[in-house]
């Protein structure tokens, strides 16, 4: 059966290697995002490496007026459609102490731009009978921290939706994938004081497929990681919010 | 964008910097970048000295701009941007039937690197320096200006900036001429050569595309200059081989494990594999064209103080006494590895600052112990009293003045790169410690 896949927020190098490698095993790849140059790079890439075919399109959690025309370009396509979703925004916390409206972006950004979007895209799959979600959500979202907590609130909103979506899409043959990784060698991460057990992009993407083989519910990248945030939610936050971890 | 501190090393270990570094993943992201700072665009860092050092200084690292833009069933002529690297692009159009018309010993360098070290592989003597095959360059100048040069809109320019190491601009995306390949498989002969003259002798009898000779660099006496002599041809058909799975290399090894009893050992059982008549096998591109990529981070089984290597090349004439006087001294200073290489190489070259001349060439690694440094200055004196090159990829020792004299077209090359640079913000340590730039 043919497959398609729908990639959001294509120009993060996570989301580069997924693409790539669905393009290797012959899926049609659609690269949405802001940056149109950059997205017809990454589809001529993926053609080059096997994909039928590759297209960039323009889509902007910000403005849900985008997402009409991805939802008419994929509808045409035949076979079974998937979807990853890889888009989300941190700013320094500090930047956010400074501007609290800038918790509206991150939010829209890392939780209810995509989720307004899939609202909208899954009844397709659900036609189709089938197909895979990909979720990425964060290890971020497992436990609030000083650092980062509204990345992980909404983080964490994005993973309770994406479970949501799983026992809704599960009941017409398809499946979610809701993916937490640790630390991932992005532009995201790079440079960034106190980085440990980096993981490539490329190590996800082959994590990711995995995943969408063994149609696995919630999976953390490295897998390591579900370890370190067993141990972190264990903590009594009686304690937990002294430290600053 | 963020800028990265901290220090980071060539591939030998023994040269670091410190300093800045940036890897933008989208060209948007690169020209910010370069509007912050003008400084040198790096690779996977495969050079074993300092050709990708700019101690104190900034750096952009490349490899995250690693696309193939476009491909042409009919001429095999392949754009890719600058960062992809050497062996995913043989991994990715080998099964199509197409590979680079060079490939250099790792599949870990990058477009860019291959194109401004203009690396040779092994079939030199037939196909040529990589540079003869790149067909155009799309150069970002320090004026912020992107032009794509060819041989023939800015020969200058292109002969400059093939082996240029970076100095006239940076290196966006090239356009290269990929060759035809039945399969992915190779059909390898190996022989055994009992020393240096026999072994000089089945390179120069040899009529295969691809020949490189593993030297026993420990071996003295009868035996001196020993080795293994392998000649392959890509095989028309494919057959069925087993892939062996990459390692790692965990941590720095300790210093033992490369004494001079050690590596005897080893070198006599790598000898031994072969049999005294030799033998036929087939074996993958990716183990016979990159032998080493199957260990990660091998340079760490030198230890945490690295290792230099040390490559000549050297005239046909006066080659085969001068290799006698070389091999003597590495042997006798049981400092070598078992790494060493000996090949032949043709007069193929694609730019003013190219390594290859018609000759043999030859390749040692060595602990950096105490006397290591010293010795490779001694062989690199030898070399110039040849008439004979070093390799600036490979070199973390040369002066200025010993490497002066070796390379004719220096002076022409400085004047373009000055010309293309002149605030000198893509100098790196290796253009400096050479003196590359000086138009004297």
């Amino acid at each position: 059966m043919k497959q398609s896949w729908l990639i959001l927020g294509a120009s993060s190098s996570m989301a580069r290697a997924f693409a790539r490698a669905v393009a290797e095993r012959g899926a049609d790849v659609f690269l949405a995002g802001r940056d149109m140059d950059d997205l017809q790079r990454i589809a001529d890439d993926c053609r080059l490496r096997g994909a039928p075919c590759a297209e960039a399109l323009k889509f902007d959690a910000r403005r849900p007026k985008s997402f009409d025309a991805i939802n008419d370009r994929l509808a045409e396509q035949d076979g079974m459609l998937n979807v990853a979703v890889f888009i989300g925004s941190m700013p320094e916390q500090a930047a956010i102490d400074a501007n609290p409206a800038l918790i509206d972006g991150t939010v829209t950004d890392s939780f209810t731009g995509p989720a307004r979007f899939l609202q909208g895209f899954v009844p397709l799959m659900e036609e189709r009978g089938g197909g895979t979600v990909i979720g990425i959500a964060s290890v971020a979202g497992d436990r609030g921290r000083i650092g980062n907590y509204v990345y992980g609130a909404a983080k964490a909103g994005f993973a309770t939706y994406l479970s949501g979506l799983r026992n809704r899409l599960t009941r017409a043959g398809g499946h979610v994938v809701t993916v937490k990784p640790g630390f991932v060698d992005t532009a995201m991460t790079w440079g960034l004081p106190g980085m440990f057990l980096v993981a490539s992009p490329e190590s996800v993407a082959r994590d990711l497929l995995r995943a969408t083989d063994k149609q696995r519910d919630v999976i953390y990248t490295p897998f390591f990681w579900r370890w370190i945030m067993l141990i972190i939610r264990l903590i009594p936050e009686r304690i937990f919010k002294k430290l600053s971890i | 964008m963020r800028w990265k501190t901290g220090e980071y090393a060539g591939w030998g270990r023994v040269l670091r910097a410190g300093g800045k570094m940036a890897r933008p993943e989208k060209i948007a992201a690169l020209r910010a970048t370069l509007r912050e700072e003008k400084c040198p665009a790096i690779g996977n860092r495969r050079s074993y000295g300092d050709a990708a050092l700019n101690g104190g200084g900034h750096v952009i690292d490349m490899t995250r701009l690693d696309r193939m833009i476009a491909f042409d069933e009919e001429t095999g002529i392949l754009q890719a941007e600058a960062g992809i690297t050497i062996g995913e692009i043989t991994r990715l159009m080998a099964p199509r039937g197409w590979i680079p018309a060079v490939l250099p010993g790792t599949g870990f360098a990058t477009l860019g690197g291959c194109i401004g070290n203009d690396v040779h592989g092994k079939n030199h003597h037939g196909a040529g320096s990589f540079g003869q095959h790149v067909v155009e360059i799309e150069l970002l100048g320090a004026n912020g200006r992107t032009r794509r040069i060819t041989p023939g809109n800015a020969p200058e320019l292109f002969r400059a900036t093939i082996g240029g190491l970076g100095q006239t601009g940076i290196i966006l995306s090239a356009s290269i001429r990929l060759i035809r390949s039945g399969s992915t498989v190779m059909d390898v002969r190996e022989s055994r050569a009992d020393n240096l003259d026999e072994f000089m002798s089945l390179l120069e009898g040899s009529t295969a595309t691809y020949c490189v000779g593993w030297i026993d660099a420990t071996a003295r006496g009868e035996s001196l200059g020993r080795g293994i002599l392998e000649e392959a041809e890509i095989r028309e058909h494919a057959v069925p081989i087993t892939e062996k799975g990459a390692k790692s290399v965990p941590m720095d090894a300790p210093r033992f494990l490369l004494s001079a009893p050690v590596v005897r050992a080893f070198n006599q059982l790598y000898l031994r594999r072969v049999p005294p008549g030799g033998r036929r096998i087939d074996r993958s591109m990716q183990d016979f064209f990159f032998p080493l990529d199957r260990v990660h981070d091998w340079n760490r089984l030198y230890g945490k103080p690295g290792f230099h290597q040390f490559q000549c090349v050297l005239p046909p004439d006066s080659a085969r006494e001068t290799l006698h006087r070389m091999m003597e001294k590495i042997a006798s200073s049981r400092l070598a590895s078992p790494l060493a290489v000996l090949k032949r190489l043709g007069e193929g070259r694609g730019g003013m600052m190219s390594f290859p001349m018609e000759g043999f060439t030859l390749a040692v690694d060595f602990p950096n112990r105490r006397e290591s440094a010293g010795l490779v200055q001694e062989l690199i004196d030898m070399t110039l009293a040849a008439g004979g090159r070093i390799y600036p990829a490979k070199d973390s020792v040369a002066t200025a003045e010993q490497f002066a004299p070796m390379y004719d077209e220096r002076a022409d090359f400085a004047t373009i790169a000055n010309a293309q640079d002149p605030d000198h913000r893509l100098e790196t340590d290796l253009v400096r410690r050479l003196k590359l730039r000086s138009e004297a």
